[in-house]
């Protein structure tokens, strides 16, 4: 589907959108779907069930050469170097400076081969600059953003939504079919045959190639919503079909107003507005997939510049009006302006404005107080814990903090 | 009614997703403008608020298409008891996930309730825009002023050249 600058490029699904009532919005050069019921409802469904997304937008290139495993350590900030193949590992793709270019995940589909998702509105920037780099690793990067569609089914049952679908028989490595198919995604061996079909799933940061609701997909245990769940990358021929399926078993459709909304509360960054060029990923706090002593274009730089002074923080509002991005964060016994919010929104789960904000270290501790300018106005907000959707639980940050933004 | 959507939420970005200023794409038949939608009682200004009259008070609230434009309303940032609203002017601001909406007055007076439940139950705008999800009631200062409001059928006609 190429499309030049002045036209949206559409998903193989929004024939689908169109018929559930979706309200169509331009997204990074795409034309996506915002919501169908409603972002509260979407969002309630994901926590509470689960939702199917269309993330087609996103992109994937393919690394493929007998040092690729060198080259993506090189490239992103994850421990790549003796990654499992089925294994992925989310990272930050970083300039010389250590500025974000990118977030990313990367699968090891292969010894010798990896797929790289990336953000829509990144991905031509970041296959350029992989490209960039290939040539001293001998490796090869495969534009794959046209030969995959994929959908994201999140929430508690979505593992169980999914297991349904899924043929026994399917489940396996081939390595043999063309390089356009899906199927040719080797991951995981075979699991020994088992009657329980979600033992036929990837675990977390794991993929596997399965057939689902008769669609070959390449089934990743990765997700942006803070729940469990499958990132299912298919064919785009094959993606209405699934769709159907994943629908008729119970997942809701779930637009980009709901994802936003739910990986707010689930404190994960966006890029554009927490991941910048001007921004560190030890600022934006993710030092869990910073692999200090792998060599990754930035280190010496992070290293250099030490612990950040500002840190991203998540923000629970004192009432339901809506810290913006952009929005001054001052501290709140001296008045004086401390920082700046970068993404907000409505919990529809705490009934309260929520925001992530980048503060001073010194105001990044949980239970500080602060206000928020919001339209001329001061408004109180008190420094959370992550995430904001399970705050009766532990503070969850770690390498399994699989997502794809 | 005025969405200010905030810049980080201006389409074809990287960043946050794009409100729409107009109707958004819909290939059906745009229910925006569906008769049962704009009662003939309320007299309506076109920045899509509307007043039910009643002697020298009326009530003030969003048109259906105006809360349909916002998406789910999470907050009334509701005036005083008390307050002045002048006709024209905005006298409050309606809060939706992805906008923020100007409240403007369809006509002028001191404003003498406020509908509390929408503190608590602010999506009642979204679904009983004319009931329930009515925003403040104002004593009127000239209700010569109505004059200058549209029936039903103009603000319909509004809606539809705005297509």
């Amino acid at each position: 589907m190429p499309a030049n600058e002045s036209t949206l490029r559409t998903t193989p699904l929004r024939d689908r959108h169109v018929a559930a009532g979706a309200k169509l919005v331009p997204f990074a050069g795409w034309e996506m779907p915002l919501q169908y019921s409603g972002i509260g409802s979407e969002h309630l469904a994901v926590r509470q069930r689960a939702g199917v997304f269309d993330v087609s937008h996103m992109g994937q290139l393919e690394v493929v050469g007998a040092r690729a495993e060198a080259l993506v350590e090189r490239l992103v900030t994850a421990r790549i170097t003796g990654l499992e193949v089925g294994a992925a590992r989310y990272g930050v793709v970083c300039r010389e400076d250590g500025g974000c270019l990118d977030d990313v995940i990367a699968y090891r589909l292969a010894t010798d081969r990896f797929l790289v998702v990336t953000n829509a509105a990144n991905h031509e920037r970041d296959r350029a600059w992989f490209e960039r780099h290939a040539g001293e690793f001998g490796c090869a990067i495969g534009d794959r953003r046209d030969d995959f569609a994929m959908l994201a089914v999140q929430g508690p049952a979505a593992r169980a939504l999914v297991a349904s679908l899924v043929e026994a028989e399917g489940a396996s490595a081939d390595p043999s079919p063309a390089a356009a198919d899906p199927g040719s995604a080797a991951a995981e061996p075979p699991s020994p045959p088992s009657t329980d079909p979600v033992s036929l799933l990837p675990p977390r940061m794991r993929c596997r190639t399965l057939r689902v609701a008769g669609v070959t997909a390449l089934a990743c245990g990765t997700g942006y919503t803070g729940e469990d769940g499958l990132e299912l990358l298919v064919a785009p021929g094959a993606a209405a079909a699934l769709w159907d399926a994943l629908v008729a078993a119970g997942a809701q459709p779930c637009g980009l107003g709901a994802r936003d909304t739910l990986r707010i509360e689930a404190c994960l960054p966006l890029y554009g507005n927490e991941l910048r060029e001007e921004r560190t990923p030890l600022e934006a706090g993710l030092d869990f997939c910073v692999a200090f002593g792998s060599g990754f274009i930035g280190e010496e730089a992070l290293r250099e510049r030490g612990a950040p002074s500002e840190l991203l923080v998540p923000l629970v509002a004192d009432r339901r009006t809506i810290p913006r991005a952009g929005c001054v964060v001052r501290c709140a016994d001296s008045g004086e302006a401390v920082g700046e919010v970068t993404s907000g929104t409505f919990s529809p789960l705490l009934r309260r404005g929520i925001a992530l904000a980048y503060v001073p270290r010194t105001c990044a501790v949980p239970g500080t107080t602060v206000d928020v300018e919001i339209r001329g106005r001061v408004h109180t907000a008190t420094v959370a814990r992550k995430p904001l959707h399970r705050t009766a639980g532990p503070v969850a940050s770690s390498d399994d903090d699989g997502r794809a933004g | 009614m005025r969405v200010s959507v905030h810049t980080a939420l201006v389409s074809t970005s990287a960043t946050g997703v794009a409100v729409p200023r107009r109707p958004t794409v819909r290939e059906k038949e745009e229910p925006a403008l569906a008769e049962e939608h704009y009662p003939d009682d309320l007299r309506y200004h076109p920045e899509h608020d509307w007043a039910r009259i009643e002697g020298d008070t009326a009530t003030f609230g969003i048109t259906w298409y105006a809360q349909d434009s916002l998406g789910e309303v999470v907050f009334f940032d509701a005036p005083e008891v008390g307050t002045q609203v002048r006709k024209d002017e905005p006298y409050a601001e309606v809060e939706s996930v992805k906008a923020v909406s100007d409240v403007f007055a369809p006509l002028s007076g001191e404003v003498i309730a406020v509908n509390e439940e929408l503190e608590e139950h602010p999506e009642l705008i979204n679904e009983d825009p004319y009931g329930r999800g009515w925003l403040v009631r104002v004593r009127l200062a000239d209700p010569s002023e109505a004059d200058e409001l549209m029936d039903a059928a103009a603000y319909r006609d509004l809606l539809q050249s705005q297509e």
